[in-house]
């Protein structure tokens, strides 16, 4: 027993010790299988992604003219058309979300960063923001639904956009909360040593210096609202003709892919496809904007 | 006015000075704004339940509990049930956690596990990171011009050749719930990757390296150390996945069908209780919003029981990895 360990270590014996070993025997086979099968897994969920692009700029980019952005959606046999309006009813719909969820999401994550992180109310909202992530979008239009259309009494495009801004307030609050901690201790202590107030550390220190991190949170909170549907469908409606008031039924893209989706004329569905195409490129654009602003370190 | 505790410091020519009463005032105001922010967070919540559950509550007592298992949904006779509604979405969201659950795992494995060089897997995240950023509606386009036309062949000589077995029974005439499931997904992989990733990488990096010393190779060391070490994270990902597919709404309400029934069958044309919302709520009269909160609030509930465990899960392993580095 002892003997053969000594033969074994280098130096020990005159014989060098066999490190190599074939692909062939079981443990490595085993190995070389798995890598395998693990890299087709990876191109596999690669290819949805792909396809999805590849539709979009086929199909889509096909029907890309100026038209889309100035006209009216066509009605049943029409030709031609555009979404004009619904792209305006997006981008009006997430900037009412925008105003309502960043001013009250900062302000959150404010208290759960710097005025209360182990606070009961603290712990109790950073939880239920956490939960609120993953909150149906749909219920968020019932709900509106219930709060907001019932007592307006009528779909409105500030319904739309407050769901909307229900959906976008967590992914605000975590994200901004997560950037006000990153501002080092040392810099919020050499603020309060000063003799700034909570409030003056806060926004004189806090807050610029995590407002790189606050935007990438604004953004893809944007990023994801823009895309938003299910939350539009009984808040918003739509509309055909253009945005007159913020009290009135308003066209989105996202809806316009839904209602467009199920039609019989070809016209349609390839507005639905140039309507996902001009969709994807906004929400693209918001990401890659929050990655931006991600990478200003501090 | 307000109490000055540090007038004593005063003197002309210090470069700092006191708070005045109205940077007191001013700290009091913004202090209270932010706390009364943080607790609309749970505001909010409590405000959802209770509004839905207000507004359900008429037809939670005409209806009761049988309209759980009643799987009729008859606007005429005003005969209301959610059964397929709530068999559908469960059904789904299993197949699709079952699916983008292991793609998912798998794609954390090989982003974090040395497949590729960080440029490369940087890339590679990039891209997944990208699926979860296609709106919901634009997958369910994608799922009617594309995943339904490539799978019916399949699905249809499926049918023919083992369509004894319950989950072949019936032939895909076009949405079905297997189209649904398969794009449902591909959208819950995007989550169940991050989060599984954040697990894994947040193993620490001495217990791969002791498995590496006693000449593990790769997959012993993924498969023996680095997933079980994780799987608290792991599992909570899944939890996640299962939560998000549960509540998806377009692409569903899209692919599935919407067809009143239960049905092991995968071709078979089926419903969810968000694409019941998406499909019926818009054209509702009084009667039948009732119902729909009644399924809305059926829906919160189970949603909320999944994302609490699911979040509660992972604050818990997170705290017990931390606790242990």
């Amino acid at each position: 027993m002892t003997d053969a360990t000594a033969a074994n270590v280098p130096g020990l014996s005159g014989e060098p010790p066999v490190l190599t070993h074939s692909w062939a025997e079981g443990r490595a086979l085993r190995n070389g299988m798995l890598t395998i099968g693990a890299w087709a897994v990876a191109v596999i969920a690669a290819v949805p992604l792909v396809s999805v692009l590849y539709m979009l700029i086929v199909h889509g980019g096909s029907r890309l003219s100026l038209d889309l952005f100035t006209e009216l959606p066509p009605a049943g046999f029409e030709m031609g058309g555009g979404f004009g309006n619904a792209i305006v009813g997006t981008v009006v719909m997430v900037l009412i979300a925008t105003i309502i969820s960043v001013p009250i999401g900062v302000l959150a994550a404010a208290y759960l960063a710097e005025l209360g992180p182990d606070s009961q109310l603290g712990r109790v909202s950073r939880f239920l923001a956490k939960v609120l992530t993953g909150f149906p979008s749909i219920l968020a239009g019932v709900f509106v639904y219930a709060v907001i259309v019932l007592a307006m009494g009528g779909y409105s495009a500030i319904a739309g956009g407050v769901a909307l801004a229900i959906l976008m307030l967590p992914t605000v609050v975590l994200t901004a909360e997560e950037a006000m901690k990153m501002v080092p201790r040392k810099m919020k202590d050499a603020a309060l040593g000063m003799g700034c107030t909570r409030t003056q550390m806060i926004w004189k220190i806090v807050l610029p210096t995590a407002l790189p991190g606050i935007l990438t949170g604004v953004m893809l909170g944007v990023a994801r609202v823009a895309g938003e549907s299910a939350p539009l469908l009984f808040t918003a409606l739509f509309s055909n003709y253009w945005l007159r008031s913020l009290g009135e039924p308003t066209a989105s893209l996202s809806i316009l892919i839904y209602n467009f989706s199920s039609m019989p004329f070809d016209n349609q569905i390839e507005l639905a496809w140039a309507a996902s195409l001009v969709l994807v490129l906004i929400v693209l654009v918001f990401n890659v904007l929050s990655r931006l602003f991600g990478r200003a370190k501090y | 006015m307000l109490s000055q505790p540090f007038a004593i410091a005063t003197s002309p020519d210090a470069v700092t000075h006191p708070p005045a009463s109205i940077e007191y005032l001013v700290d009091r105001i913004f202090r209270a704004l932010a706390w009364a922010a943080a607790a609309l967070l749970i505001v909010l919540v409590a405000y959802i339940l209770w509004k839905i559950g207000g507004q359900a509550m008429p037809a939670i007592q005409k209806y009761h509990f049988g309209f759980l298992i009643s799987s009729q949904y008859n606007v005429q006779e005003l005969k209301f049930g959610i059964l397929p509604g709530i068999w559908g979405t469960l059904y789904s969201s299993l197949l699709a956690l079952l699916i983008g659950g292991f793609f998912g795992l798998t794609v954390a494995i090989f982003l974090t596990q040395g497949f590729l060089p960080p440029r490369l897997a940087f890339v590679f995240r990039l891209i997944i990171d990208m699926l979860a950023a296609i709106p919901s509606v634009v997958f369910g386009l994608w799922g009617i011009f594309v995943v339904i036309p490539v799978i019916r062949p399949a699905a249809n000589w499926l049918n023919e050749y083992l369509g004894f077995i319950p989950f072949f029974g019936t032939s895909l005439s076009g949405p079905g719930l297997l189209p649904a499931a398969i794009v449902l997904a591909i959208m819950v992989l995007p989550t169940v990757a991050a989060i599984s990733q954040d697990a894994l990488n947040s193993v620490p990096y001495r217990t791969k390296e002791a498995a590496y010393g006693m000449g593990a190779t790769l997959w012993e060391v993924i498969l023996k150390v680095m997933v079980p070490t994780a799987a608290g994270g792991i599992f909570s990902a899944m939890v996640l996945g299962f939560g998000r597919a549960l509540g998806e709404t377009m692409a569903l309400a899209m692919l599935i069908g919407n067809a009143n029934q239960v049905s092991l069958s995968l071709f078979a044309p089926a419903e969810t209780l968000a694409a019941l919302l998406a499909s019926h709520f818009p054209e509702a009269g009084p009667a039948e919003v009732e119902v729909l909160m009644y399924a809305a609030l059926v829906l919160l509930a189970i949603t909320l029981v999944v994302n609490v465990a699911g979040i509660g899960l992972l604050t818990l392993t997170q705290r017990n990895i931390s606790g242990k580095a």
